[in-house]
């Protein structure tokens, strides 16, 4: 499947300053065997004066945008073209959980896709007593861990409310999961805190959902901005897979891929110090739109 | 140890002295001789009597005092201050086993640097399992982004600390590397200060190592650093967290006594991948930064995006190797203390031979046999989180020592290991060497046996790494010699080095025939300058208050009840600052001289000491004060007290400071705002409708009493007053004195006149100035102070406009 995306993060600052410093997590890259970027292109208005590329350690890009005069509004488009191929079926040769421990430690060196970088709390993601003990009551003797993994997500789907307003970029993931609401960003850093208590290493993936379902499918929740879902890692065999716990599946041909990492600070799509004080106001569109090959 | 009549036990202050048994002693020896090193100031020491004791500690005590040295703790009130815990005795070591030490931690300090920049870059040690690759990925200080990143002159360790301690047997091990911003230089050079006022004598011989030649050595290194491309000279400064900080005694000290600039995050700006200092005269670039802030605060874009004291960009100045640090990010990971059990097999390994100095011997718990040692032996142990970088003796809450265990149940250390072990580590409960230690009253006091360990300092060098000859000792109380003892906490000494011969005599000033170098002042930082002109105008407008009250009192004693006229003007005119003259000590007026202080406190270097205990003098004044004035003429009295002390501090100003640029903002606040006072305060009194006696309030207020009976001979009328207060170009409480005095700093301010054209700050000043001059009383109508009072407001914002953001 072909997806064109659109993104647009506009912002309103009320009192501007020099020296408006911005970095992006919003180009995406290609991934072996699951998506390709056929086209890519991130534009700033005002144009920044300065504008530097650079890899992060998750192998995400990294643009780092500078303004030297006072901004007060700004926008940042991503337009990009993706391939998205459809998952191939797998059979579940996942350890059983408590098995899992010994897949881990099997493993050595620190590259990033090694699975001890998503086992200890990270910033914004537990393990926390509370989602851990929460976890331990889904799990059941004798499961795999890919289907541990499964029905954490179906159970907080089952618990939590989806609700676009309660939570704010800053709120800590025990007090979403206290509340049981909030969006897809809360539902994922909750879902990754429940993993690795009961330890699953779990990480944090940044990317759109498409827009408007296929036909005869419901409109899923996180299609009008981008979106979240987890990454966790399920054993030597299978190694990585992907749930989105707000719309209760593994993240399927429905899904392109911006950023990943431990959580939400490792892949932020725009993170920002402005001097000076105030208040900012922002915006944000995306269109999903499949496209005819 | 045995007694022997007339052995060194009988000598006055050390009847008594007993070193433990089992454990090393600084000043004897296993046998009981006193070690050679401490003779000369012992045979000093014991000679004295103790009036003359008391004598010598005060004069540490007050030099100290004096230099403003203070310890500082992280608590609920912001600026708590405690005196500083100097232990008066020294701790005096032979330079043969010093160099020993240092040959040693050389050692050390070359793994420590070969297993940073396995972990930044290779990651060889996790991959071939000589280190767990848990402790790496799941440490918060090892920072992801400093991965493959070259550090800007090929090293990321610079400046090191090792704590160190003496075992029973006599020899020497490391209790904790200090890599990520190593505090204590600056407190070892204050404790020498203190120690050469107290014990002059001990340094004429010239056997005492002096400190300077260390700190030259680093500034050199630092320099050579910052300047490794060719180019145009680039700056080397100390970048510090800021006044919250529990050592920013400790960086204002150093950077004066390096002649560094002390930056805060603010101060820098990241332009085309260039560090850049803000300064008055511009951005000015950075070569290499001693960084005392922890790399995670130090840019909310890279790390702890919450920090509100980083400088958005570090990170990029970094990767772009224009930025040299010392030490590099992500360095606090070599401070974790389950390294410790990894770092001897890792020497071995790279360099194929056993540490010349031990570590406290570590145990990990996340590997089964050495889980099972813990398990076994965990009376001896101390038990704590793998990942902490805190010191062996600085144990948090989650802290298990032996002792512990009476109290715990044995099967839940068992399922703590079993389920946490990756987690935790044991370590052995050490047993310190103990030094001598004043304890009790001068009058009663003994020299005592307490235990101590020993800070040394190390800076990388182009001939390899420099020690200081010197170093910073904690010493614990007595009669407990573990590690324990220092939990709770004591005193701090100095470090004599000393040699059976003269010493080289370096200095930081430079000699006869070095090439004559001025001490790099010039730039001022931006925010160091808004701090001093804010300073200027909180503590203007500070006086002002105090003079509008004490008017009010003085009226209030003579007069029958409240609703006089005169009064009500004066409560009327000093409600909208929130100041209600009739309590004798206006809290508005605390807040005025706190956030004097809080501005002082955030330049420090660059203020004098005497200025500093001049605020905090007035500061403990007020507060007393507020507790005991009564109405009347007891306030009055109470206010011209503070008027007298400001005025002390504005003498100091004047007479004491030197006029460089900081000095130019301090004056230009008082300017402006006693400008703004003086406008303000005579649209009130000289308003058509003003009570009688306004005229004499004005008058008084100003302090132009005398002036007024001298130069008019008639009583106050509205023209007189004008006159006086604003027309006046000789009084100094008068508008256009004020005014003349911004034209006179405003001049000596970079760019104030770019392509030879007065600028917009000029170009502000010079029609008010001209208007004032030829203006006569009648002219100034009501209007006119509002038309005044904007156009000192437009002064104010083109001087922050221009040189202070």
């Amino acid at each position: 499947m072909r997806y064109d995306v659109k993104l647009r993060i506009a912002y309103k600052y009320a009192s501007p300053s020099d020296h408006s410093r911005l970095v992006l997590r919003l180009l995406p890259n290609d991934i072996p065997a699951t998506q390709t970027v056929l086209s890519r292109l991130l534009t700033m208005d005002p144009m920044p004066d300065e504008r530097r590329e650079r890899v992060d350690f998750f192998g995400n890009n990294l643009t780092s945008v500078v303004w030297h005069q006072p901004v007060d509004a700004l926008s940042i488009d991503l337009s990009a073209r993706f391939e998205r191929k459809p998952d191939p079926k797998f059979l579940d040769f996942s350890p059983p959980v408590t098995a899992l421990a010994a897949d881990i430690a099997a493993l050595r060196g620190l590259a990033p896709i090694a699975p001890q970088h998503f086992t200890a709390a990270s910033r914004r993601a537990g393990p926390h007593p509370e989602m851990t003990a929460f976890a331990r009551g889904v799990i059941t003797p004798g499961m795999t861990t890919l289907q541990a993994v499964e029905a954490i997500g179906r159970a907080l789907y089952a618990e939590m409310r989806f609700d676009a307003t309660a939570t704010e970029v800053s709120t800590p993931a025990a007090e979403a999961f206290a509340k049981r609401h909030g969006v897809c960003q809360d539902f994922t850093h909750i879902m990754i805190s429940c993993l690795r208590g009961v330890g699953i290493p779990a990480g944090y993936v940044s990317g759109f959902l498409r827009t408007d379902p296929p036909p005869g499918e419901p409109r899923l929740e996180g299609a009008d901005a981008m979106h979240a879902w987890v990454r966790a890692w399920v054993g030597v065999e299978l190694g990585w897979v992907e749930y989105d716990p707000t719309n209760a599946q593994f993240a399927g041909a429905d899904y392109v891929t911006v950023a990943h990492g431990r959580d939400y600070d490792d892949v932020a799509p725009v993170r920002g110090a402005l001097r000076g004080s105030g208040g900012q106001e922002s915006s944000q569109a995306v269109d999903v739109i499949p496209i005819m090959a | 140890m045995e007694k022997t009549a007339g052995g060194p036990m009988d000598l006055p202050y050390l009847e008594g002295y007993a070193p433990q048994s089992g454990v090393s002693d600084e000043l004897f020896d296993a046998r009981g001789n006193m070690r050679p090193a401490w003779q000369g100031f012992i045979d000093g020491f014991t000679g004295l009597t103790r009036p003359q004791v008391a004598a010598r500690f005060e004069r540490g005590n007050q030099y100290l005092r004096d230099a403003g040295v203070y310890f500082r703790q992280y608590s609920n009130e912001p600026l708590m201050e405690r005196e500083w815990p100097l232990s008066h005795v020294p701790v005096i070591l032979h330079d043969d086993e010093w160099n020993d030490i240092c040959a040693a931690l050389a050692q050390r300090a070359d793994l420590l640097e070969a297993v940073m920049a396995d972990l930044y870059g290779p990651g060889k040690l996790v991959a071939d399992g000589h280190l767990p690759v848990d402790l790496v990925a799941s440490n918060p200080a090892w920072m992801r982004s400093m991965v493959g990143v070259e550090p800007a002159g090929g090293h990321y360790l610079h400046f090191l600390a090792f704590e160190i301690g003496r075992s029973p047997d006599g020899s020497w091990f490391v209790l904790g590397d200090r890599t990520q911003a190593p505090s204590g230089a600056g407190f070892a050079l204050e404790n020498r200060m203190a120690t050469t006022r107290m014990f002059r004598e001990s340094f004429s011989g010239q056997q005492i190592h002096r400190l300077a030649g260390f700190f030259g050595d680093f500034l050199n290194a630092l320099d050579t650093l910052a300047n490794r491309h060719e180019g145009a000279p680039r700056r080397s400064a100390i970048l510090t967290p800021g006044p919250a900080n529990d050592a920013y005694f400790e960086h204002t000290y150093i950077a004066r006594y390096l002649g560094l600039l002390l930056l805060e995050g603010e101060d820098l700006i990241v332009e085309n991948g260039q560090a850049m200092v803000r300064t008055i005269e511009g951005p000015e670039p950075l070569g290499a930064l001693w960084r005392r802030i922890d790399a995670q605060f130090a840019d909310p874009l890279e790390f702890d995006p919450d920090s509100h004291i980083g400088t958005p960009g570090l990170m990029e100045a970094v990767a772009t190797g224009n930025l040299a640090l010392a030490n590099a990010f992500g360095s606090g990971v070599l401070e974790t203390r389950a390294l410790m059990a990894f770092l001897p097999k890792i020497n071995r390994l790279l360099n194929g031979e056993a540490l010349a100095m031990p570590n406290i011997a570590t145990w990990w718990c996340g590997s089964p046999s050495e889980r099972e040692y813990v398990r076994a032996n965990a009376e001896k142990l101390v038990i704590g989180p793998a990942l902490s970088v805190d010191l062996p003796f600085e144990w948090g809450a989650n802290t298990i020592v032996g002792g512990d265990l009476r109290d715990m149940a044995r099967g839940s250390l068992d399922d703590l290991l079993a389920t946490e072990g990756a987690t935790l580590v044991g370590q052995e409960a050490v047993n310190l060497s103990t030094t001598p230690a004043w304890v009790g009253s001068a009058e009663e006091g003994q020299l005592r046996p307490c235990p101590m360990t020993v800070r040394v300092f190390a800076a990388r060098t182009a001939n390899g790494w420099s020690f200081l000859k010197g170093g910073y000792a904690r010493i614990g109380p007595e009669g407990d010699a573990t590690g324990l003892a220092m939990q709770r906490g004591g005193w701090v000494g100095d470090v004599w080095i000393r040699s059976d011969g003269p010493v080289p005599q370096p200095s930081l000033t430079p000699t006869d025939d070095e090439p004559y170098r001025r001490i790099r002042s010039g730039t001022l930082p931006s925010r160091a300058a808004d701090n001093l002109f804010w300073l200027g105008r909180y503590l203007e407008r500070c006086e002002d208050l105090i003079r509008l009250v004490r008017a009010y009192h003085l009226r209030l004693a003579t007069t029958d009840g409240t609703d006089d006229p005169l009064l009500k003007t004066i409560r009327d005119y000093l409600a909208p600052f929130g100041v209600d003259p009739s309590d004798p000590m206006p809290a508005p007026l605390l807040d005025r001289l706190s956030a004097a202080q809080t501005c002082a406190s955030k330049v420090r270097d660059r203020f004098s000491n005497d200025g500093w205990l001049a605020l905090k003098d007035l500061d403990k004044t007020m507060r007393a004060m507020r507790e005991t004035a009564l109405p009347g003429d007891d306030a009055a009295r109470a206010m011209s007290v503070l008027l007298r002390k400001l005025t002390g501090f504005a003498g100091l100003v004047h007479e004491n400071m030197y006029r460089f640029a900081g000095w130019r903002f301090l004056s230009l606040g008082r300017a402006i705002e006693r400008a703004d006072g003086l406008v303000a305060m005579l649209a009130t009194f000289t308003d058509s409708n003003a009570a009688a006696g306004c005229f004499d309030i004005a008058v008084e207020v100003a302090d132009s009493v005398m002036t007024h009976q001298r130069r008019y001979r008639i009583n106050t009328n509205r023209d007189t007053v004008v006159d006086l207060l604003a027309l006046d170009a000789d009084n100094p409480r008068a508008v256009l004195f004020q005014v003349n005095e911004m034209k006179r700093l405003v001049e000596g301010l970079p760019g104030v006149m770019p392509s030879g054209r007065p600028g917009p700050l000029l170009r502000a000043i010079l029609p008010l100035r001209t208007r004032l001059a030829v203006a006569d009383p009648i002219s100034i109508t009501p209007e006119v102070f509002a038309e005044l009072r904007g156009e000192l407001a437009n002064i104010s914002e083109i001087i922050s406009a221009s040189y202070l953001r």
